[in-house]
């Protein structure tokens, strides 16, 4: 054997080049060898092992660009090797872990251990961001440089936004100086203070305090106008509303070096799935109204999102069976990702090649990524899904630890068949 | 007395009371007649029957209270039930218990009712899918308050012999009142005619979604009002942060008989309690005889009580008998 494998038959989707055509992949050890629609018209090479992709799609590996992943300290929510798991299973090869609570990434032992913990578990890529201030506490600024060469793809403070305008219009005018992106959780903290959920008649129906959908679009225009202060490359995390998204899109005609990225349970739901207190439906930023479910497909239909990310945020029972204002945020959404995302095809009509690039190509040129495209001499980094495998989420059959999901009983669409990470099959349906 | 008041309007038999959100008029007035017939066992002498004999009510305050407790205390015995009180201070259950803890660890005792308030929005209903026994809901959060709008019903029908077609303004800080929001819900459920005036600050979004008149003029949310319901204003909430001050909130929002004046003649006054005198409500109003039916919701609220343990308890023995059968 000379290490090389063929995966043929396959709907190949590559959106770094436009490409949705039937074809196949070669690779060799890690990388990718050749690939194309009609490479193996001729016959597969007679020393490769052949996988038969039984016409299913080969896309890039998914790389979920925002998850939290609780080690160390909260390995009874979620360990390097359960979100692996969850992450192969859901069709995710590379995972870029959030600072938080637990592990605020602002230096670089915590760099370190993370890149230590990723090659003992060596099941997918895992990466981190690095927190852009100190222990995320909206003062000082880490050493974006020491953590970036460390392995810091981007900045940001996880679920806590900055809030201080003078300390984000240094931590972007710093960024821009090593061209890094900056990651920001949009949302003013003040005016969202002691919400629990999104403002409006089900927050009054149920006694909750609401975050007004506004706490989010202005966090977003005051960081535009520090963004055409300093030129620095700008990230607002997880949007969820109509008025933020066409911040953003004006933003971009503008020409400002501006993205965005949103979950899909902002898509998938809305506020009324809060009632009866249903603490997995507790997210930050909240579920939001129908109009604004309806303005995130829209932003995603038009790419002024640009990326799909899964906001997994693994959390046990302890801490979501309580009175709603006592319970955690968070929804696990690593293997819900791929099946809650197609039915922005299958319902609404967006093209396949377009939300694969929101989980492949798009994460990847954002955070400066070799992984996310198919090439000769990229990663041999992929996912190979039936779009229509029909199939319905078990929170109890999830890999993760924590089985924090809304959509338990929700019936999907689309499945990974297999994931393949350097070469090797971490999760397979099909060999 | 109480076996004569028919009770198949109760279907299904409710095993918890935790809102006046969805309960059909039928049922409202059934608890309303059966509170009736416990005014009158309340004012004899020997107060006490053995409806509840042998049954055990126990009262889970995880937030202060004085008048509820004692209400649903009194309510409990009265009907013969051995009644016990448990003062759960927040302190404690930062120590650890969860609230699911604790309800687990009631419910292994075999109450029958358990009447909770907490400070939480749904806690109540988190803790009611625990246990086997009912709940009662004496508040939780800012949501509900079910028994303060019934004893509020009550009140009401007896002044009025009906709340059909009623103009009922509730006054104050309705954001974070759950009395306001169950009356909002039993009273247009009876046909009553709901006005809320508050300045802006002290009311929720969307709540003109909810079937009510707004109004931040009190001489335009009382004109002609049958009722007038005035809320309480937490002292947390006076100064600075939802209103300026005491002062300018009395001025404005506070009743006063310059303002009731507006109101019909015969206008009620009714307040669930515990009165800020001089904030929200004139000190001589709140005693005139003639306008205030503060007091008489208070015994109403013991009747109410009553009738609400007493229904819970006979749906119990059904669901018992039914699935002993």
């Amino acid at each position: 054997m000379t290490g090389r494998t063929a995966y043929i038959n396959a709907r190949l989707i590559d959106p770094a080049s436009g490409t949705d055509a039937p074809g196949g992949v070669l690779i060799e050890g890690n990388k990718i060898l050749n690939w194309g629609p009609g490479l193996f018209n001729g016959g597969a090479p007679e020393d490769a092992r052949i996988v038969d992709c039984q016409e299913y799609c080969l896309a890039p590996g998914l790389i979920d660009m925002r998850v939290h992943l609780p080690e160390p300290g909260g390995e009874h929510k979620e360990s390097f090797e359960s979100a692996s798991a969850a992450a192969a299973a859901g069709g995710v090869t590379s995972i870029v872990c959030l600072p938080d609570a637990d592990t605020p990434i602002d230096n670089i032992s915590v760099l370190e251990f993370i890149a230590r913990r990723a090659r003992e578990t060596n099941i997918v890529k895992i990466y981190a961001y690095g927190t852009i201030t100190r222990n995320r506490e909206g003062g000082e600024l880490s050493e974006f440089g020491i953590l970036s060469e460390a392995g810091a793809l981007a900045f940001t403070d996880g679920d806590r936004a900055l809030a201080d305008a003078l300390v984000m219009r240094r931590a972007l005018s710093y960024a821009a100086t090593f061209d890094l992106l900056i990651v920001q959780h949009p949302e003013e903290p003040r005016l969202a203070r002691n919400g629990q959920m999104n403002e409006g008649e089900m927050a009054t129906r149920l006694g909750l305090a609401g975050i007004p959908a506004c706490a989010e679009v202005m966090m977003i225009e005051r960081d535009l106008r520090l963004v055409e202060l300093t030129g620095a490359r700008y990230h607002a995390a997880h949007v969820s509303t109509a008025a933020a998204i066409d911040a953003i899109r004006q933003a971009k005609s503008r020409g400002l070096p501006v993205t965005c990225d949103t979950a899909p349970h902002y898509f998938t739901l809305n506020d009324s799935s809060v009632m009866d207190y249903r603490t997995f439906t507790k997210v930050s930023p909240p579920l939001r109204d129908e109009a604004d479910r309806l303005a995130v497909i829209e932003g995603v239909r038009d790419g002024t999102i640009d990326v799909i990310a899964s906001d997994h945020r693994p959390q046990d029972q302890d801490s979501k069976r309580l009175p709603f204002l006592q319970a955690e945020t968070g929804i696990v959404g690593l293997e819900t990702l791929l099946p809650l995302t197609l039915a922005l095809h299958h319902d609404e009509n967006i093209p396949l090649i377009d939300l694969v690039g929101r989980m492949t190509s798009a994460p990847a040129r954002l955070l400066g990524m070799k992984e996310g495209r198919l090439e000769a001499g990229r990663p041999a980094d992929f996912t190979i899904f039936d779009p229509d495998r029909k199939w319905t989420v078990r929170a109890d059959m999830l890999q993760s630890k924590s089985k924090n999901t809304p959509f338990d009983d929700h019936p999907v669409k689309g499945m990974a068949m297999c994931t393949v990470v350097g070469g090797r099959h971490v999760h397979s349906l099909i060999d | 007395m109480a076996e004569t008041v028919p009770t198949e309007n109760l279907q299904p038999p409710r095993r918890h009371i935790l809102g006046m959100e969805g309960v059909p008029k039928e049922e409202i007035e059934s608890l309303l007649d059966l509170s009736e017939s416990y005014i009158e066992q309340n004012r004899q002498d020997d107060k006490k029957s053995s409806i509840l004999r042998g049954r055990t009510l126990i009262n889970v305050f995880f937030e202060n209270s004085t008048r509820t407790r004692t209400s649903f205390e009194l309510a409990g015995k009265r009907l013969g039930a051995d009644v016990i009180n448990m003062s759960v201070s927040s302190s404690a259950i930062k120590k650890g218990e969860t609230l699911i803890d604790t309800a687990m660890t009631l419910n292994a005792m075999h109450p029958d009712v358990l009447t909770v308030r907490h400070g939480d929005s749904g806690a109540v209903q988190l803790l009611s899918e625990k246990v086997t026994c009912s709940v009662l809901n004496a508040g939780d959060g800012s949501h509900e308050h079910p028994t303060q709008a019934l004893l509020d019903a009550l009140t009401i029908r007896r002044r009025k012999h009906s709340l059909e077609g009623l103009t009922v303004a509730i006054c104050g800080d309705i954001t974070h009142s759950r009395v306001a929001r169950s009356n909002i819900y039993l009273l247009n459920t009876m046909g009553a005619h709901v006005r809320l005036v508050a300045p802006k600050t002290l009311l929720p979004a969307a709540i003109d979604k909810f079937g009510v008149e707004i109004h931040h003029r009190m001489e335009d949310g009382i004109c002609d009002a049958d009722i007038i319901m005035m809320l309480r204003l937490q002292t947390e909430r006076m100064q600075g942060s939802y209103v300026p001050s005491t002062r300018e909130y009395f001025r404005f929002f506070g009743l006063d008989r310059k303002k009731l004046a507006v109101a019909k003649p015969d206008a009620l006054i009714m307040h669930p309690g515990p009165m800020n005198r001089g904030i929200e409500i004139d000190s001589e109003l709140a005693d005139d005889i003639h306008r205030s039916v503060i007091h008489e919701q208070v015994e109403m609220g013991v009747a109410v009580r009553m009738a609400c343990l007493d229904i819970v308890t006979r749906n119990l023995s059904r669901n018992t008998n039914g699935s002993g059968a």
